[in-house]
């Protein structure tokens, strides 16, 4: 695939192809940033309902209550079911609708190959058809609203037999078969991009550390997803030609024997769905880590710390994220000596997270520290994420997990991982490269706005949470009200809920300094950050094909303050 | 209301000590790494803010200091020369060791001996309360062996609103049994060893003061067992989502001493009619 092939365009592209149905990368990248971004905030819509009745249980939802039919919401009151459905399309949407197609399909998808110094990935149309699968995946996802009964209601853990015999799920598990899918071209193409499609001179050892990042993801989605999307096919069977792989026999449900073969196992889904699953927590994060890792890199003006460090923790990450799995299930009812087995290759795939954390820190140290807007995000990525690695400690050991599973303190937990890590560090992300996608700057101060009143409110909605989990609050219920011990903790919901709904009123200067910054944002050059990959060596918004003649590599991905050079930065380009 | 707070509830059973005090401990190593981490990063912001004048200064991975010697004094151990070339390196794997060694004995000392404790060595049955639990949709039926220690059969025909756990009355072993909805309860300072069940979805039987919880997994009969240690009324929960009503499924343990425990059991036993002794869970609500 040689850069003329795309430089001397034939024809000029109509609107459809530029920008609908484009193959360029970065367009398809874009398409990926802002549908993520509105799925992300779809996500959180469900959830500030959801904790409105959290927060007041049996009160009415004001301004939206009424809007709802009354099987799901009765006077404005939201019901169970309906609150069930919103939590199982929370997780589903946030997970494989927001963050992963925004880490992966955004970032990976606009960055990468500019990064490695490609004219575009290795499989354009295939690039296209990952985005337009996932598109109507996830309408076909939020239609599910729309059917008789509603949305799936089992949890985005969707744990048979609740999941085959609760409404909703089919379509549930129909969307996830074509997001499965999308994904799946996805990692191969990025997968073949990073091993083909580098630049000569851009050796492994020369990737950026966010390369390295999104390969190890490829790596994991492909290898992790396919066992799901046969887990979702047999759970599409058990619920329409009610076969029985998940279900056992003499169940008696709402006092109907259920008429069915049995002789399945529900164990068997969650050992396939948390084989996906786990690997996937590190879909979540492993990206943003790469970006943290661009950022810190670029802001202190010196070498990472660890470089190779950081490289193989990745990769060891990677490969022992297929062994934990069952530290999800330690009370599922499998045998308990697995129990031990997984509470071992638990504790040894922490070392490479401790790593990775350690190197970036560490990264800090005789640096020139810049303080802007995306390092301020990189840099709060440390300590929340580490908030949420320490609380993973008492989870991932059996005895412990004992008392705290399926509390909010889990809750609390993976929303510190997810959401103060992995979102923090992309929305950092956004004002890094926003100068190379639209040629011009977001603005400062709404930036400043927008990253502390989201750090801030964040905390203020999961600290309760590991409050509340410590009391004994089961996770999951419509009416925490409804028990004895969760009553003196009930307060905790409040904060949780307000905090929610400020953090909503702080994205508003983020979504107007995007949307406003693309056409009036100040115009910038090429390089804006003095940064020395490759990305910041083609124009802004890089053209069609990318770069003008095919880039050469001399050198490694951070290179800055070399002594006796006139600029601290040294690009991975400039042969002197 | 005093055995329920901002912390965790009150700890009311032989092994509840055990899983505090990890949870304890783990907190505080964990605040103790917070602190001491967050201390040293806010240090490096502040000490290496961008000045002018006042270049970053690079480690120099490049300059692979062949040059450098080991001293004298360490030159006699062996890889002496290859680690300390590189103890910049392992300079910043020192706090991973740390963890990890802290980690490794957490696990042989603690996890692995107590979660064997817990969930592997399940008592004899001789001599213990020995119950049945059967959850559902939304409510939880307790089936007490009886004085015989032998559970009653059970069989889904039979299974009947008046009859949620579908017991053989027939049968001999059935004849002391007792069942109840939503309540059960136990002479304190006794072991109970519990086979726990579920006719539909999975649930979770949690007790917060016992520390005790356990999924419920259709078509699987999981033992377990509890040793009350404090007389009182706590709360059953399920912790397993488990349907529209899941939040309203719920029970209440009443531990009572020995005395008290065998004079409502056989008040239980005599004045009711077996037949009817299970209440319909969903009914309750």
């Amino acid at each position: 695939m040689s850069h003329d092939e795309h430089g001397h365009g034939h024809h000029e592209l109509t609107f459809t192809e530029r920008y609908i149905f484009s193959v360029d990368h970065k367009v398809i990248g874009l398409q990926y940033l802002i549908t993520s971004f509105i799925f992300l905030l779809v996500g959180f819509g469900l959830m500030g309902l959801m904790r409105w009745q959290l927060a007041w249980p049996g009160t009415p939802i004001p301004f939206f209550g009424n809007l709802f039919p009354a099987d799901l919401a009765p006077n404005g009151v939201m019901s169970g079911e309906f609150y069930n459905a919103l939590g199982a399309m929370h997780g589903t949407i946030m997970v494989f609708l927001g963050v992963v197609p925004l880490a992966v399909g955004a970032y990976g998808n606009y960055v990468l190959p500019l990064q490695i110094g490609a004219p575009d990935m290795a499989f354009p149309r295939m690039n296209m058809m990952s985005y337009w699968l996932y598109l109507p995946g996830g309408i076909i996802m939020l239609g599910s609203f729309l059917m008789p009964g509603g949305a799936a209601q089992s949890g985005w853990t969707s744990y048979p037999p609740l999941s085959i015999i609760n409404p909703g799920q089919t379509v549930w598990l129909l969307s996830m078969v074509i997001l499965i899918t999308s994904s799946l071209l996805g990692a191969i193409n990025f997968l073949v991009t990073t091993i083909n499609m580098r630049a000569p001179g851009m050796s492994l050892w020369r990737l950026p550390v966010f390369v390295w990042a999104q390969f190890v993801t490829s790596v994991l989605l492909l290898l992790a997803f396919p066992p799901l999307e046969a887990a979702s096919v047999l759970q599409l069977m058990d619920r329409v030609f009610h076969t029985s792989f998940y279900m056992p026999k003499d169940l008696v449900i709402l006092g109907e024997a259920f008429k069915g073969s049995g002789g399945g196992q529900p164990l068997l889904w969650q050992h396939l769905f948390w084989f996906l699953a786990h690997p996937e927590v590190y879909v979540l994060v492993l990206p943003p880590m790469g970006i943290v890792a661009e950022i810190i890199a670029n802001n202190t003006r010196k070498p990472l710390h660890g470089y190779k460090t950081l490289v193989y923790s990745m990769i060891a990450i990677g490969v022992m994220s297929f062994m934990v799995w069952a530290h999800h299930m330690f009370i599922s009812g499998m045998s308990p000596q697995l129990g031990n087995f997984f509470v071992v290759t638990t504790m040894i795939i922490s070392v490479p997270s401790v790593a990775i954390l350690t190197c970036l820190i560490f990264s800090l140290k005789g640096g020139s520290i810049r303080y802007n807007v995306p390092m301020a995000f990189a840099l709060a990525f440390l300590p929340l994420f580490g908030i949420g690695g320490l609380t993973g400690l008492p989870l991932g050991l059996t005895v412990t997990d004992i008392y705290l599973h399926d509390t909010y303190y889990v809750i609390g937990h993976f929303h510190f991982v997810v959401v103060t890590g992995s979102i923090i560090a992309l929305m950092g992300g956004t004002y890094y490269w926003f100068p190379k996608w639209y040629g011009r700057k977001m603005n400062d101060t709404l930036g400043w706005v927008h990253f502390w009143g989201t750090t801030v409110t964040m905390c203020g909605i999961f600290l309760p949470m590991l409050f509340m989990g410590m009391a004994g609050a089961s996770r999951r219920l419509y009416d925490p009200t409804a028990h004895l011990h969760n009553l003196p903790v009930q307060g905790w919901n409040v904060v949780s809920t307000y905090s929610a709904y400020l953090l909503a009123l702080f994205q508003l200067p983020f979504i107007y300094n995007f949307f406003n910054s693309m056409w009036n944002g100040e115009k910038t050059v090429e390089n804006p950050w003095q940064a020395t990959t490759l990305e910041w060596a083609c124009p802004s918004p890089p053209p069609h094909g990318n770069f003008e003649k095919t880039p050469t590599v001399y050198r490694g991905p951070y290179e800055y303050s070399v002594p006796g050079r006139k600029t601290d930065f040294w690009m991975q380009t400039d042969k002197n | 209301m005093g055995k329920y707070g901002w912390s965790m509830p009150v700890a009311a059973s032989s092994y509840a000590g055990s899983i505090d005090f990890g949870i304890w401990l783990i907190h505080a190593a964990m605040f103790g790494i917070f602190v001491l981490w967050g201390a040293f990063f806010v240090y490096l912001l502040v000490k290496y803010r961008a000045r002018p004048g006042v270049p970053a200064q690079r480690e120099d991975h490049e300059e692979t200091p062949a040059h450098i010697s080991v001293p004298d004094s360490l030159s006699k151990f062996p890889f002496a020369q290859l680690l300390y070339r590189n103890k910049g390196e392992l300079k910043s794997l020192i706090p991973d060791m740390v963890i990890m060694t802290f980690e490794i004995a957490l696990i042989v000392f603690y996890a692995i001996p107590v979660w064997n404790k817990i969930k592997m060595n399940v008592p004899d049955t001789k001599d213990q309360v020995r119950v049945e639990i059967i959850a559902e949709q939304f409510g939880w039926s307790i089936h007490y062996a009886g004085p015989d220690g032998k559970l009653g059969p059970r069989k889904t025909e039979l299974v009947h609103f008046s009859n949620p756990i579908g017991l053989d009355h027939a049968a001999a072993e059935s004849a002391d049994d007792v069942v109840m909805g939503n309540e059960m309860r136990l002479p304190v300072d006794k072991t109970v060893v519990i086979d726990l069940l579920s006719k539909d979805v999975i649930h979770s039987f949690f007790v917060p003061e016992f520390r005790i919880k356990q999924d419920a997994m259709p078509g699987l009969k999981i033992p377990m067992w509890v040793t009350p240690t404090k007389t009182g009324k706590f709360e059953i929960t399920c912790a397993q989502l488990c349907g529209f009503a899941h939040s309203l499924m719920r029970g209440d343990v009443y531990v009572q001493t020995q005395e008290e425990y065998d004079a409502w059991y056989k008040s239980r036993l005599a004045t009711v009619p077996a037949a009817d002794v299970a209440s319909n869970p969903a009914e309750d609500f």
